[in-house]
């Protein structure tokens, strides 16, 4: 098993570097120069010549890459160009909100999509399957920035159940910070008004995130079960006289998840790109507003910054994946 | 091709799909004769500014007083155009390359499907916003941005295709009669990957249609007072809970578009790989 992690881990490698260069040669090779963008537009030549020499653009590219693999290996992501503070600490502290968001919806998701899956094949080509499948097709043609505005118009806006954007309400204090998840702090600081408050906020967001990728998480489950029903060995144990409920939510599932997993995975990284926009929108204090702000702003590095860490956390992702598809289908680990 | 043809025009959703596909093809060609008030891609009429649907606007008017059936029917040109140019120059990228990517076995295929794992490791819409972002925001940028974080799709498929075709007897064949490896590439391997090929374009039209509305939105694709979908949605925020109808119309047709593309694309998958029935 460890051996299994370690050679995917490797595997990652390759991937990894090439994720460096990309983000590396994003800023390098667009043709406008990126001292004179960073200076802004009344600096004279002298100080974008200064800011040249200080960020290096003066210097031949491998010895810039080198440079730049040191301040990635250090955690220094460079400064914003505007707020002026290290972006590795306004990333740190963004983090787990974007993370908080991405798993609860993840949770929403799989535990919604699985189960109706199931249900959608074992109803096959029922009213019930083909009322799921027009779910799904929807799910995944609609606009998450339209939907989320969408969900704002009716449930804030003009039925008031839920709040319409942040994370707290202004009138609630914070919990004391220790890992920077509101709903983890307020449970950790016994603070359940925070929570219940918390949870309000996260609704609207995480239901907008969820519902792609709930739809694509239905497709694969039903998929999956309906090629297993196939097998001899259902066929077998229903013979051997087992319950059906069991037959089907542990042996049948199980062996049909592999694909959902996979799927999972990917979703993952539709979900922190899902969630640019939604945050955004949502005012949700994360990844996602961080990076539309840095768009506005046109902050450069900000942007490359946020690229990098998404595509690590997507490789840390697929790693996972491989590693839980493993756990599942013990087969797999011996394959090259 | 009529059996396959005639097995299609029996898959339901899919001749929805197509339909739909040929309804926007239409209303993006037509625009202009369709329009109840063509002017409104950019006229303004502060007059009639936010009025909520009614029989002589149907969708109801936006913040200039422009009527929103008009700017959705003649948005949906541009809905089609840029998705069309992006898938077209992300398959001139992507196709070649795996071709040359599946047939060579040396460090050139290595090095070529290592760039685009590692492109693919990036979620396509962070790097098409970066990308975006640095190539100064307009629309230019923001389709160059799109093609150039889609053609890894391709390159994968095709690499994959080719490398399932340079191992059969037909290709060793052609080697043994002295067709040289240009040859065999481009006249006989090409067209046998051309299906997954146009699977993965009809899905990708769909696709890029999303991530372009959200470029739009963000403004980074393209300018007022284009009549962009993506762009009135964004437009329409200020103007909330009040105007429902200005942000409401904008994203059906999206919806609709893509769905369209989703539904044509599912059953053109279904036809070249019956195995995966509606996996995706």
């Amino acid at each position: 098993m460890l051996r299994f992690v370690l050679r995917r881990c490797g595997l990652a490698l390759p991937s990894l570097f090439g994720l460096l260069v990309i983000t590396f040669l994003m800023i390098r090779l667009v043709p406008s120069d990126p001292a004179a963008a960073m200076a802004g537009d009344d600096a004279t030549p002298q100080q974008i010549a200064l800011l040249r020499h200080q960020y290096g653009f003066d210097r031949p590219i491998w010895e810039q890459f080198g440079v730049y693999l040191g301040k990635i290996a250090r955690f220094d992501l460079g400064e914003s160009a505007f707020s002026h503070r290290p972006i590795a600490l306004d990333i740190a502290q963004r983090l787990p909100a974007t993370l908080e968001l991405i798993v609860v919806s993840l949770l929403l998701s799989v535990g919604i999509g699985v189960p109706l899956g199931v249900f959608a094949a074992l109803r096959y080509n029922q009213g019930a399957d083909y009322l799921l499948r027009i779910v799904s097709v929807l799910g995944v043609a609609v606009a998450a920035f339209w939907l989320a505005i969408m969900l704002q118009l009716l449930f804030s806006m003009q039925l008031g159940w839920l709040p319409l954007r942040g994370e707290l309400a202004e009138a609630t204090a914070p919990p004391a910070r220790v890992t920077g998840s509101i709903l983890l702090d307020s449970v950790i600081d016994g603070r359940w008004d925070a929570l219940v408050d918390a949870l309000r906020h996260l609704v609207l967001p995480a239901v907008t995130l969820a519902f792609g990728s709930l739809a694509s998480i239905v497709r694969f489950t039903r998929a999956g079960v309906l090629e297993t029903l196939q097998n001899d060995f259902v066929f077998y144990e229903r013979a051997m006289g087992y319950r059906r409920s069991r037959l089907i939510w542990l042996y049948v599932l199980r062996n049909s998840v592999t694909a959902t997993v996979t799927q999972i995975g990917l979703l993952f990284g539709s979900l922190i790109a899902g969630g640019v926009v939604v945050e955004a929108i949502f005012d949700w204090p994360g990844i996602g507003s961080y990076t539309v702000q840095a768009i506005l702003t046109g902050d450069r590095q900000v942007m490359l910054a946020v690229t990098l860490l998404i595509g690590a956390i997507y490789a840390a992702v697929n790693i996972v994946t491989d590693v839980v598809h493993g756990l599942i289908d013990p087969r797999l680990l011996d394959r090259p | 091709m009529t059996p396959i043809l005639r097995k299609l025009s029996r898959d339901l959703p899919a001749m929805f799909g197509l339909a739909i596909v040929l309804i926007v093809l239409l209303v993006a060609i037509l625009g202009p004769l369709l329009a109840p008030y063509p002017g409104d891609a950019a006229a303004s009429h502060l007059l009639r500014r936010l009025k909520p649907p009614s029989e002589g606007f149907p969708f109801g008017t936006d913040n200039l007083g422009r009527d929103i059936l008009s700017r959705v029917i003649l948005g949906a040109r541009g809905a089609l155009e840029v998705p069309l140019v992006v898938v077209g120059i992300a398959m001139t990228i992507g196709v070649p390359l795996g071709l040359v990517a599946g047939y060579r076995r040396d460090w050139v295929s290595e090095s070529i499907m290592r760039f685009t794992d590692a492109v693919l490791a990036i979620p396509q819409l962070v790097l098409a916003l970066a990308l975006a972002q640095l190539l100064t925001p307009s629309l230019q940028s923001a389709m160059l941005a799109l093609s150039l974080t889609y053609w890894p799709f391709f390159t994968r498929i095709v690499y994959a295709e080719t490398r399932r075709l340079t191992g059969s007897v037909f290709v060793d064949a052609l080697r043994g009669i002295g067709a040289g490896g240009t040859r065999i590439v481009f006249l006989h391997i090409l067209p046998n990957t051309i299906s997954p090929v146009i699977v993965r374009a009809t899905i990708g039209l769909g696709f890029t249609i999303l991530v372009a509305a959200v470029l739009g939105f963000l403004g980074m694709g393209a300018t007022p007072p284009a009549p962009d979908w993506g762009l009135a949605i964004a437009e329409s925020r200020s103007y909330l809970p009040t105007c429902w109808w200005f942000a409401t119309f904008p994203g059906l047709a999206i919806l609709l578009t893509v769905m369209g593309f989703n539904l044509l694309g599912d059953g053109l998958r279904d036809l070249v790989d019956p195995r995966l029935r509606r996996s995706r």
